[in-house]
């Protein structure tokens, strides 16, 4: 399965389920939560950490934070 | 007053999330009618302001409390648990919350809004940047949204101060909603009865509800995204985003981001280093004038002297940072206000986390260049806690502008003819060495530091990237004034009663030879102002010194401070330049007798030909080398450590840095003058 952290710039996808539950708590409040329309938008110059853009503003998280968000990408 | 008026007194909560515009509409409303305190049991700071006005032949006054930005009820850190818990404590009876909004990002900021109002309190829901959502094209339905929530929706533009006599009128008018947004199916109620309830006892318990947490979110904004869905309508791309994706294809670039972040940093750091050193000098140049004038005015004495060289002196000690305090939280102001904060932490975060530190902990670092204390301060923006713990202990080890008048006098005693290799200057080579050691030893010791450090908090970097906007020159002006009143009223305590102590040790001594000598200073004192008195009165005074009680700690310390080449003249320096290092050049002028203290020329013509008993110079290369790296890395700050107790909140962390950075300023000292020598 795909994470966030597998995303290229300009990419959009949904999100499905986390594997990390105190940063669960912490993103859903964010307005990341399962089945948000997600894009990542871009990324600090070295890989990390990314910038993605949700309900209408923009979240930066590191990668590892990342990768504990599960996705689908948009056909 | 008339005595026919009614008054009422109501006590409001401020809630929000981060960036929602909070502190504007506090300002707004209070004015500069605010004071700073702490949180019951916690010694956080807390905002308190009030505002008093007339509606209907009512006199009302309202004390509005400014809690830390949160984004859900259910906190993430010991700020938003504080804002959490000082809301449902029954001892604050909070009569009404006033719920910020930004209206240009409603959906996020009604997760919030609608936890509130299943609260059950007074509630009125303010809705900021107005003017902003207009802008960007975006219409609210206010009557939709204060039917279905059931609460007053009040459209503010604190920029403009429209909105505040209509948020007065719904405050003192507001009322319980009876609507409720929570899951009334929801299997947690089974145990609980209200909302307020079951939110209370998961706030007591901590951990162990996130399935109940994401439950209740998730449950909101479904309903959050029905409420949007009917009454806003924006369009679908945003006219004001396009110019922060463009401001940011230039702030986040991996060569022109690291330029804009250079730039501010230069700037930044000639602020706070040149610019701030004119005040500077009228406040210290304003106190030894009064102090000159309270010595003249005042009959001789203890009492005199005390005045003078301990209260007066510790006074302007605090005051002179004023101006570095002022322009570093102008500019941090401005930096965050505007949205730029948030990028360089973007770009720096990576580089810094190899570090234990974070992207945000870079602004605080070059400032320490120029001072530790505002620094320090300026750390409350980092908001993972052990990385702000890591930032501020490392911080006192980069070489500050106190620093600069020691290291100018130890440089030109170790190379007196200026010139290094024939080709250098060696007073900028040395300089710019000291400078890079002090760099590199606080990132060596922040990333050994990162093993060690653990804190309870769960450590995340999710944060807001916000929409560029010009920042609020108003609210920039608020925030200085609070820090430079806090630094003032807090730190300068400690600073005061530190210096008074030090004033004590220095000019009190308990031998017959500190009496016979003060006793004769009094005598030449009152006597006519010769050439010849005041060559003997220097002398006087520096035996005075000598036989003092720091004199006395100065013998002995001898032994302990040998083995770095120190004798107990340079001893009685250590003591008193420990309230701030800059200190050392005056005592070496007093112990040495220089004609002129304020000119380095003299105090190093005396070092050149100072010998021991056995002929020998104490001024080596080695014994300048020791005490060179002796002050780059010893503490000798009461500032810093009256500051970084004001900024933990607890000695720990004070002792732990002091007794670290006299370790490895000993260790370092030892080490070169052993291998000099």
């Amino acid at each position: 399965m795909l994470s966030l952290a597998d995303l290229k710039i300009g990419q959009k996808a949904f999100v499905k389920s986390f594997t990390n539950e105190l940063l669960s708590t912490k993103l859903i409040e964010m307005g990341c939560m399962p089945g948000e329309a997600i894009a990542l938008s871009k990324t600090a110059p070295f890989g990390c950490p990314l910038a993605i853009t949700i309900a209408g503003y923009e979240l930066s998280l590191r990668r590892e934070e990342a990768a504990s968000v599960m996705i689908e990408l948009v056909a | 007053m008339p005595s026919d008026t009614k008054h009422t007194h109501l006590k409001i909560a401020l809630l929000g999330n981060p960036n929602a515009g909070k502190s504007s509409l506090f300002n707004g409303l209070t004015g500069l009618k605010q004071k700073t305190g702490n949180y019951a049991g916690v010694t956080v700071d807390r905002l308190e302001g009030s505002t008093s006005f007339l509606i209907a032949e009512t006199k009302y006054t309202l004390s509005v409390i400014d809690l830390p930005g949160i984004y859900s009820l259910f906190p993430k850190s010991s700020d938003e648990e504080i804002a959490c818990k000082t809301l449902l404590d029954p001892k604050e009876k909070i009569d009404v919350v006033v719920i910020v909004a930004d209206a240009t990002n409603l959906k996020r900021n009604l997760l919030l809004a609608t936890q509130l109002i299943d609260l059950k309190f007074k509630t009125v829901l303010a809705l900021s940047m107005m003017d902003e959502a207009e802008s960007q094209g975006i219409k609210i339905d206010l009557a939709g949204l204060r039917t279905t929530l059931g609460v007053d929706v009040i459209p503010m533009n604190s920029r403009k101060q429209v909105g505040f006599k209509e948020l007065k009128a719904a405050i003192v008018t507001a009322k319980i909603s009876d609507s409720f947004f929570y899951d009334i199916n929801s299997p947690f109620l089974n145990k609980e009865t209200s909302y307020v309830q079951l939110v209370s006892s998961s706030l007591v318990d901590g951990k162990g509800t996130s399935t109940f947490e994401n439950a209740d979110k998730i449950y909101r904004f479904n309903t959050i995204n029905y409420l949007v869905a009917r009454y806003v309508q924006s369009p679908e791309q945003l006219s004001r985003k396009a110019t922060t994706s463009k401001i940011d294809a230039i702030t986040t670039h991996r060569v022109f981001g690291y330029v804009v972040l250079l730039a501010v940093l230069f700037l930044v750091f000639q602020f706070i280093f040149f610019i701030s050193e004119a005040p500077m000098d009228w406040i210290e140049s304003a106190f030894l004038t009064f102090g000159d004038f309270v010595r003249n005015s005042l009959p001789p004495g203890q009492l005199n002297d005390l005045l003078v060289n301990g209260i007066i002196a510790g006074i302007s000690g605090v005051v002179m940072f004023v101006p570095q305090i002022a322009f570093l939280f102008l500019f941090i102001g401005f930096l965050e206000d505007s949205g730029y904060m948030a990028r360089a932490s973007f770009i720096m975060d990576k580089v810094m986390r190899r570090f234990g530190l974070n992207g945000k902990s870079v602004i605080p670092l070059i400032s320490g260049t120029a001072c530790a204390v505002p620094s320090i301060m300026a750390t409350r923006s980092i908001s993972n806690l052990k990385e702000r713990l890591i930032t501020i202990f490392v911080l006192p080890l980069i070489s500050c502008s106190a620093r600069l008048p020691v290291y100018t006098l130890l440089i030109a005693v170790l190379y007196p003819d200026s010139k290094f290799l024939g080709v250098f200057n060696s007073k900028g080579l040395v300089l710019f060495l000291l400078y890079m050691l002090g760099f590199a030893v606080t990132l060596i010791t922040a990333f050994f530091l990162k093993r060690f450090v653990k804190v309870k908090e769960a450590s995340f970097f999710i944060m807001e990237l916000p929409v560029y906007r010009w920042p609020q020159l108003k609210n920039i002006l608020f925030m200085v004034y609070s820090k430079v009143k806090v630094f003032v009223s807090e730190a300068g305590k400690i600073i005061l009663a530190i210096s008074i102590v030090l004033w004590f040790l220095s000019s009190h001594g308990f031998t017959e030879t500190y009496k016979e000598l003060d006793a004769k200073i009094e005598i030449l004192e009152s006597s006519a102002a010769t050439q010849e008195n005041k060559v003997e009165l220097k002398k006087l005074g520096s035996e005075k010194l000598e036989h003092s009680f720091i004199g006395n700690l100065g013998h002995v310390i001898e032994p302990i401070i040998k083995p770095m080449g120190f004798d107990w003249k340079i001893g009685i320096a250590l003591i008193t330049s420990f309230a701030a290092r800059e200190v050392f050049v005056g005592t070496m002028a007093t112990i040495y007798q220089s004609e002129d203290e304020q000119n380095t020329e003299g105090i190093k013509q005396k070092l050149l030909k100072e010998k021991d008993d056995q002929g020998n110079l104490i001024y080596t290369p080695a014994v300048c080398w020791s005490l060179l790296l002796f002050y780059a890395f010893a503490m000798q700050c009461m500032s810093t450590m009256a500051v970084v107790k004001r900024e933990t909140k607890s000695w720990k962390w004070v002792l732990a840095q002091l007794a670290f950075m006299s370790i490895l300023a000993y260790a370092s000292a030892f080490g070169a003058y052993q291998l000099l020598s």
